[in-house]
């Protein structure tokens, strides 16, 4: 099969024409699952082979009766932590490692009803705390670009499992650039929506107000697609916000010419990489080639953005996941001697150590004596932030940046310094406390591995990010660039 | 530093986490390396604003008070680590 095929583009232009089936995409994209799962370890929730067969023939059934939805037949995985009825949605996490789901998740039932095909759920850190995708139970998740690296996180499974070329798509979560870290330091598009565009109902939650749900593709059209069906309304989720719907084709059609890049003096500065600065510089300089103005802008308080985050975040987790007591669902300690010991022990058997110490961090932060000088102030650092980023779009359309200081790190290089890993979110937090849309995409190479670059936008422009993305894939080939064994993985094996 | 032991034991305590004496002396380093890291807010200058808790500082909707969810209790009892005729068992709290 062609390698257009791998796209969800191409997958459903040759359903439409007949020269292929969803029975045998989802065939091809299952064999390819089997083949990848030793070298990468990204998927760890199995729809069985018989049920997404299943739902492949049902599709093509739809597709033969004039009956195919927007993704009528494309297989992809979900990140293991949207609910999926009667299927395992762990969060990569022992505490949950048998809970079945009794209820979809909306984006699932959105999803499905628009005919995709679900082969599985991907890997990811634990409760989606972390950026490399090794705080997982079920082991970490390897960069297809190379196996000794991680794939960044915590969508690590989903950007690995894209990028692998075994799917043309996969949902993803990002609270502090979970979509948008992971899709650069695999080579591959992540989008992650405003704050409100896509119902967080059934999405297990880490941290309330940075959490949004989005999508990982090999190109921002197909991006686009995805997210056009996973948006919109929803009365289940409080914050699901009743906005018009994104003129997708309309966005695609906007031109670089006249568009105002923000150029965020801050991103660039110590700590940047010079592999990953140069391929940046260039994809600006691309941009400016295609009649787009390159603009510095300030956002000085830049600096505040990871100690903001990691005060906020840990301190929702920790309420968050209060409800993981060993009672009604998820991990119970054997043999608990009172209700006390029962809640105490099964969490602590349950969680990693990643998600202790966030509990423990967020627990600290909302304690007495500490409220108004961590939490209360972190808050407000928020509103800071926020309004930097208003100021500078009041001079440009979109901010543009490395999306990540680095390429993929080795596996392990950064676990004995969890600071040096919270530092790798340093462009990426900003953005989920000021709740505004954004895309990595990829720009080119350092030292062999892929560079993201990261587009923002206002509150609602996802419009901008869709244009301003398209347009730079139009004229560039790095978002085509596939791992070297990418859908033969057999070859990779070790 | 600014976490020790006896400040682990207490938020581990609020945090229902039953953590090991042998290890709450790391635990304890690592969070005063997290903590360290807040240090830096204090320089922000913030008096004059208002916490921001959600982005776009968005209003809750109210919704029509109607019943919108049907009896689930089997479905739900169902994933629970013991229960018994749709109740969930807990470790005796009464004597």
């Amino acid at each position: 099969m062609s390698a257009d095929l791998d796209t969800v583009s191409g997958q459903l232009a040759a359903l439409a024409s007949g020269a292929t089936s969803s029975h045998a995409l989802t065939e091809r994209a299952l064999q390819r699952a089997a083949d990848a799962q030793l070298p990468l370890n990204a998927l760890i929730s199995r729809v069985g082979a018989q049920h997404a067969l299943a739902a492949a023939d049902a599709a093509d059934e739809a597709r033969a009766h004039g009956q195919a939805g927007a993704l009528c037949g494309i297989p992809y995985a979900h990140k293991d932590l949207f609910c999926t009825a009667g299927v395992a949605t762990t969060c990569a996490s022992r505490m949950l490692e048998n809970f079945v789901p009794p209820y979809s998740a909306a984006i699932h039932e959105r999803i499905s009803s628009a005919g995709a095909v679900l082969i599985g759920k991907a890997n990811m850190d634990e409760f989606a705390m972390g950026s490399s995708n090794e705080h997982s139970y079920f082991g970490a998740v390897h960069n297809p670009w190379d196996l000794t690296r991680v794939p960044g996180g915590s969508s690590g499974g989903s950007a690995a499992l894209v990028a692998a070329r075994v799917l043309p798509f996969a949902t993803g979560s990002d609270t502090g650039g979970s979509i948008r870290q992971p899709a650069a330091l695999c080579g591959v598009t992540g989008l992650k929506p405003t704050y409100g565009r896509v119902s967080r109902w059934g999405m297990i939650a880490y941290a309330s107000s940075l959490d949004q749900a989005g999508v990982i593709a090999l190109s921002v059209q197909d991006c686009a697609r995805v997210l056009d069906v996973m948006s919109g309304f929803d009365a289940r989720d409080s914050t699901s916000a009743q906005r018009a719907k994104i003129d997708v084709a309309a966005a695609l059609a906007l031109p670089l010419k006249g568009l105002r890049i923000g150029r965020p003096r801050q991103w660039f500065g110590v700590g940047i990489e010079d592999g990953v600065g140069a391929a940046v510089e260039n994809a600006l300089a691309q941009y400016a080639k295609q009649g787009a103005s390159i603009i510095d802008v300030d956002l000085p308080s830049s600096i505040y953005a990871i100690p903001a985050y990691y005060v906020i975040a840990p301190a929702e987790a920790s309420s968050n996941l209060a409800r993981f007591d060993g009672v009604r669902y998820g991990h119970r300690c054997n043999n608990p001697i009172d209700l006390a010991d029962l809640y105490k022990r099964s969490r602590a058997e349950g969680f990693g150590h990643e998600v202790q110490k966030r509990i423990l961090t967020g627990t600290y932060a909302l304690s007495t004596g500490y409220y108004d000088a961590y939490y209360v102030r972190a808050q407000k650092v928020r509103r800071l932030i926020a309004n930097d980023y208003a100021r500078a779009f009041t001079e440009v359309d979109v901010i543009a940046g490395p999306t990540s200081p680095t390429i993929a790190f080795k596996l392990g290089e950064k676990l004995s310094d969890p600071l040096a890993l919270y530092l790798a979110d340093i462009n990426t937090v900003g953005v989920n406390l000021a709740g505004l849309p954004a895309l990595s995409i990829p720009c080119g190479f350092s030292a062999g591995m892929p560079v993201g670059l990261q587009l923002v936008a206002p509150t609602w422009r996802e419009d901008l990010l869709i244009g301003a993305g398209h347009g730079y894939q139009q004229v560039t080939e790095f978002h085509r660039a596939a791992p070297p064994a990418a859908g033969q993985t057999e070859t990779v094996h070790e | 530093m600014s976490v020790d032991s006896a400040k682990v034991r207490a938020i581990a305590e609020l945090a229902r986490l039953a953590i090991p004496t042998a290890q709450e002396a790391a635990i304890a380093t690592e969070l005063s390396a997290v903590l360290d890291l807040f240090d830096a807010l204090a320089a922000a200058p913030v008096d004059a604003l208002t916490p921001l808790s959600h982005p776009g500082d968005p209003h809750l909707r109210l919704r029509a008070d109607l019943v919108t969810e049907g009896d689930q209790r089997e479905a739900f009892a169902v994933l629970a680590p013991a229960e018994s005729a749709g109740y969930y068992l807990v470790p005796k709290v009464i004597e």
